[in-house]
């Protein structure tokens, strides 16, 4: 990762939807909605519960019916028209998809459960989810089901780095984990958008402070402000207007969320801090 | 004791025919939520298509090898019908369970007409072979041969089942499927394809019950698939809806009971005794009696 970002205007578009509208048993969900991912890094979609930010990534995967149109501009520059293929078809172009419950195979084990992803047309790096995640290493054995949260988002996120994607769409990582875990699998998604596009729905927003370069905000079924991260999260009226949360410290505490509360760090800070046992000094309650 | 042998040995062989029917039923409805009164259509199929084999094929006839041919052809014929209905009538109507439930009825009771239409509403007697005739003696009871053909029959079955489920690709992603389907997709994965597959294998699963339960029987008539059908989902519901272990132990239950009820009791408890252990196990295992796939 650069210390110096490029600005948006610089970076080829990987994904771009264009009036998308999604409607469910009678309500209309996404009303609209206009998004432009650009490649390298991470782009949050933020918003209020219900505001459409899931819907927004199941659109993309064709989980939802979607009207409109959504493309995907893979490494070679060819475009991929996205609406209307069928999920299997868009995965294999190139998107991964980390759901918001994780769902991982409980059924399955954990060596299982990354077979099982191991996807027709990718090369696949087994090692370097072992290499993120020993712990998967040890636990290859074990029932998906009877890990902890935290180990079955690594398993999700093990499910990503398996295969060579254009764009991950990583949906609320970090719900419900505790606070060691939160910073863990931002550390994760941190060094995978390295290598890797990621949309990353996220409602902690030290979380998004601290590796998002472009923000996007749903309200409604809209995208109603679209801009860099860290102007949006630096404009506390702003944030508070269309989060309905303050960002003035501690920020942490304003959602439900476990929060590792990065106040002041920024994503440049994260590669150099790798250490899982030492708990980083700034976690807390 | 002899008694005792000879009922077990039946109700074993009972709860063969049941498990071959009811482990495609059990498959089908986990990885696809398709609940298919259809699956007795394809019984028939192989049995009368069994039946039409040996009498008409080359090759194919009513003893040793050229009976094997003949049932050969019945099981082909069996998943080639419920293959073809998968993808013709199944497919277009992904996720719509009423439609599916219409469709698969409204076509079982089409297949006992056109059966019907075809030979006859008469049973017809179904060739068997000698070894499947004689008997053999087993703690001091006479059983009859064709027990062992349909004891063995649903044992390897059953194996081959969970070795395909525990340790291929695509027994990976139909346990996969039976858990999350939208996930698989979600991976990449056509999970249509394992449908197919599935529909396809418990066809053929169903096809080869067809053809033992004539050997059993003595004889084949249109409506005996759905009369075995109605046992085999009381099997898959007992056994946990989507596990291929629970099937094989609920349809040991069910066939058991109903062989020692209507001896003991009276001819016709049977059913009537399988009905209740249904209400049983619901009552205390209301998910029946497994949830693991293999």
């Amino acid at each position: 990762m650069s210390t110096t970002e490029p600005t948006a205007a610089q970076r080829p578009v990987v994904l771009q939807l264009t009036d998308v509208h999604v409607r469910l048993s009678g309500s209309h969900i996404l009303q609209g909605v206009d998004l432009t991912v650009r490649r390298g890094g991470v782009t949050a979609l933020l918003g209020r519960n219900g505001a459409g930010k899931t819907t927004t990534v199941k659109s993309v995967l064709g989980l939802v019916p979607a009207a409109g149109t959504i493309e995907l501009t893979d490494a070679a520059g060819r475009v991929h028209r996205l609406t209307g293929r069928r999920t299997h078809e868009v995965v294999r172009l190139g998107v991964g998809y980390a759901p918001e419950d994780r769902e991982v195979f409980g059924g399955l084990t954990v060596a299982e459960n990354l077979a099982l992803a191991e996807r027709r047309g990718s090369a696949h790096h087994p090692d370097r989810v072992y290499e993120l995640f020993p712990e998967l290493q040890q636990r290859s054995r074990q029932l998906a089901g009877t890990l902890s949260g935290g180990q079955q988002q690594m398993v999700a996120i093990g499910r990503l780095l398996l295969n060579d994607n254009q764009v991950l769409l990583v949906d609320e990582p970090t719900k419900g984990l505790a606070p060691l875990l939160v910073t863990e699998v931002a550390e994760v998604l941190a060094r995978a958008a390295e290598e890797v596009t990621v949309l990353l729905v996220e409602q902690n927003l030290s979380v998004v402070r601290r590796m998002a370069i472009d923000a996007a905000v749903v309200d409604n079924g809209r995208v109603v402000w679209t801009g860099s991260a860290s102007e949006l999260l630096a404009d506390a009226d702003r944030t508070r207007e269309l989060l309905g949360v303050a960002t003035s410290a501690p920020l942490d505490e304003s959602r439900s969320h476990s929060s590792s509360g990065a106040e002041g760090r920024t994503r440049e800070d994260l590669p150099a801090r790798r250490s899982r046992s030492a708990p980083a000094p700034e976690v807390g309650g | 004791m002899s008694t005792i042998v000879l009922l077990t040995v039946t109700g074993l062989g009972l709860a063969a025919l049941y498990f071959l029917v009811a482990s495609g039923l059990s498959l089908i409805f986990g990885l696809m939520g398709v609940l298919n009164f259809a699956h007795g259509a394809f019984l028939t199929v192989g049995a009368y298509g069994t039946w039409w084999a040996a009498g008409h094929l080359p090759g194919a006839g009513s003893t040793g090898w050229s009976f094997v041919l003949a049932v050969v052809f019945g099981v082909a014929v069996g998943t080639a019908v419920a293959a073809l209905v998968e993808l013709a009538l199944i497919r277009p109507l992904y996720e719509r369970h009423i439609e599916q439930v219409l469709v698969t009825v409204g076509l079982s009771l089409a297949m006992v007409a056109l059966v019907r239409a075809i030979w006859g509403a008469d049973a017809r007697p179904f060739p068997r072979p000698e070894w499947a005739q004689r008997t053999t003696s087993l703690l001091g009871a006479n059983v009859p041969n064709d027990r062992f053909l349909l004891i063995g029959t649903a044992v390897v079955v059953l194996v081959a089942v969970l070795v395909l489920l525990r340790s291929t690709r695509i027994g990976l992603v139909i346990r996969a499927g039976v858990e999350n389907r939208t996930m698989v997709t979600a991976l990449g994965i056509d999970v249509r394809k394992a449908f197919t597959l599935v529909f396809a294998v418990g066809g053929a699963f169903a096809a080869l019950a067809g053809s033992l339960g004539g050997v059993y029987l003595g004889s084949i008539s249109p409506g005996q698939g759905t009369s075995l059908l109605i046992f085999a989902f009381i099997v898959v519901v007992i056994g946990g809806m989507s596990s291929i272990t629970g099937t094989a132990v609920a349809a040991v239950l069910v066939g058991l009971v109903q062989q020692y009820a209507n001896y003991y009791a009276a001819s016709g408890v049977g059913d009537l005794s399988v009905v209740l252990l249904l209400a049983v196990v619901l009552l205390t295992r209301p998910s029946g009696l497994s949830a693991k796939v293999a």
